[in-house]
């Protein structure tokens, strides 16, 4: 008797959570809003994600950006032709050959300026040797996002040697403004620059083994990436995602071969896939690989061209002024490490651009966030966010 | 498909599009109201199969506006431009995020820069400024503000005569 008695007291407190979580409702407290950001150390500078989330999962993904917004489309509008270059390095900072070479080349098409084999092999050379040291930095950061702090050390040390070697040639580390309207600034330095780059490769051909052993294949990081955040194609290509992102789903797209711009359809390379091999194909492990891979074929590209550097002048006759541009508009799209960045230039005969539009390859990857990435854990998202790999300068530019 | 092809392909499916033979890049003028049904069409059908919209963009003539859609067909490998126009005074042009969800950020930054409404978008709030920035800057009538919540702002200088080189 004692017992049913017991058991007919009615519910303590506790008890009464259970049953209402059962009927969907939130009696711990569990559901959040996170914000994720703009500072914080894994959002690769100043990004905003608000996360809902429902104890550890995050269940809607909205992300903010605009907080390194320096209206490259704006002053574009308000300075000369040539006067923008530089600014277009400011967009992606750590690619800034990349991003110069995509509006130089919007520019010359318009103007039909048509630059020796010197000068694009040159382009090809440092665009590849740029591309390096951006994979460098976005192969360094994802390690460090979650937790391998080592090969951060090895990569930036890698890069350091990239930038000598660009800052022999343009006086700058970081914001070239190598790349010129029908040219280059200047003519590569004769104390043995091809030898200096030649060397490099030697040293570096070794560094991405190295690499494997230190983080590709390590257990801990396969077990933080592979089936983490797995893009599907039709998600990417319908978000407009590209580079080595759309290719880490499988899709053999590449611009430099496929639409082939500045010369590159004279070099043998292979555009890398990811393939699922340690989990689903587009997975965070995917991602990695095809940027470590791409790095090998990187090199196999300034092999070619430092063969085959053509002798010749490095700027071609332009016109002194831009006062009488050709009226009309042209796009313009180049592979850079983080996407197509495709230039949409419109002009109206002034030596001022009337309109310039920067599509940037990780303003995409960015929107596509919330349609692959939601449900996963924080700590995934973490990873997620890093294997995307962002610089916020392009995104906002 | 060259983009004349593809805008006489346009035609044929009964679309009043036109072909604008500019240099260097051609372009295919869509009328407003139609654009979401070409959209579809350019995607869904096998011929043209343009699966993916690379890039949109705002831009402001004074006296009318446009947006251009730079659009691809992974499968065929074919790229064409798209125009849209509509007057200054009724900046609205259907949305096409339905259809490509690349739209969907680059329509917000055409709305929040330059000032397009776009018709059935969910969710159009500006992207890149402040939410309670005043103005479109790409507009070419827009004049910068002295100050921000009390914040100095520097103007962006005007066009400069440097000729630079």
């Amino acid at each position: 008797m004692k017992e049913t008695k017991e058991l007919n007291l009615p519910l303590g407190p506790e008890l009464n959570k259970w049953e209402l979580l059962s009927k969907g409702e939130d009696p711990f407290g569990e559901q959040m809003t996170l914000q994720m950001g703009p500072q914080h150390p894994a959002t690769h500078g100043v990004l905003r994600l608000e996360l809902e989330t429902d104890g550890e999962a995050v269940t809607k993904i909205t992300p903010y950006i605009g907080y390194l917004h320096r209206c490259f489309e704006k002053v574009a509008e308000s300075v000369t032709y040539p006067q923008v270059v530089p600014y277009c390095d400011r967009m992606d900072y750590l690619a800034g050959m990349n991003m110069c070479l995509g509006y130089v080349l919007a520019v010359e098409k318009l103007m039909e300026i048509e630059v020796n084999d010197r000068v694009q092999t040159l382009r090809v050379m440092v665009n590849e040797l740029n591309r390096i040291a951006s994979h460098c930095v976005a192969l360094a950061t994802y390690g460090l996002d979650i937790g391998a702090w080592t090969p951060l050390l090895y990569l930036f040390q890698a890069r350091e040697h990239i930038l000598d070697i660009l800052e022999e040639l343009s006086g700058a580390r970081m914001l070239f403004n190598y790349i010129r309207i029908g040219g280059l600034a200047k003519d590569i330095p004769d104390n043995g620059w091809t030898k200096k780059v030649e060397n490099f490769l030697g040293y570096f051909e070794p560094k991405i083994p190295e690499l494997n052993d230190l983080l590709s294949y390590n257990k801990i990081f396969i077990e933080r990436t592979a089936n983490v955040g797995a893009m599907s194609q039709e998600i990417a290509i319908a978000y407009g995602v590209t580079g080595p992102n759309l290719r880490a789903t499988g899709f053999d797209y590449d611009m430099r071969r496929d639409a082939p711009y500045s010369g590159y359809e004279n070099y043998e390379f292979e555009p890398q896939l990811g393939s699922g091999e340690q989990g689903k194909p587009g997975d965070c492990w995917d991602r990695y690989i095809v940027r470590v891979r791409e790095m090998g074929e990187s090199m196999k590209i300034i092999r070619q061209a430092l063969d085959r550097l053509p002798e010749g002048d490095v700027q071609e006759k332009i016109p002194k002024n831009f006062n009488k541009m050709p009226v009309g508009e042209v796009y313009t799209s180049t592979e850079a490490p983080r996407g197509e960045l495709g230039i949409y230039l419109v002009s109206d005969g002034t030596k001022i651009p009337y309109r310039v539009k920067a599509r940037s390859g990780a303003y995409c990857s960015v929107s596509a966030l919330p349609a692959f990435a939601s449900g996963v854990l924080i700590a995934d998202l973490v990873a997620i966010v890093a294997s995307i790999d962002i610089v916020l300068g392009e995104v906002d530019r | 498909m060259t983009p004349k092809e593809i805008s006489q392909r346009l035609n044929a499916d009964g679309f009043q599009v036109t072909y604008q033979d500019t240099a260097p890049d051609p372009h295919i003028e869509v009328p407003r109201e139609s654009i979401y049904d070409v959209a579809k069409h350019l995607r869904d059908n096998p011929d043209l199969a343009f699966d993916s919209l690379m890039c949109l963009s705002g831009l402001d003539y004074t006296e009318r506006m446009e947006v251009a859609y730079q659009i691809l067909s992974y499968q065929h490998r074919h790229r064409v431009t798209l125009k849209v126009q509509c007057p200054k005074d009724d900046p609205v042009i259907p949305t096409v995020s339905k259809v490509w969800p690349t739209a969907d950020w680059h329509e917000r930054e055409a709305y929040d820069l330059v000032g397009m409404r776009f018709e059935g978008h969910d969710d159009l709030r500006r992207i890149l400024l402040p939410e309670d920035w005043e103005g479109h800057p790409l507009q070419k009538d827009y004049e910068s503000p002295d100050k921000w919540h009390d914040i100095p702002l520097t103007n962006i200088p005007k066009n400069s005569t440097d000729e630079g080189n």
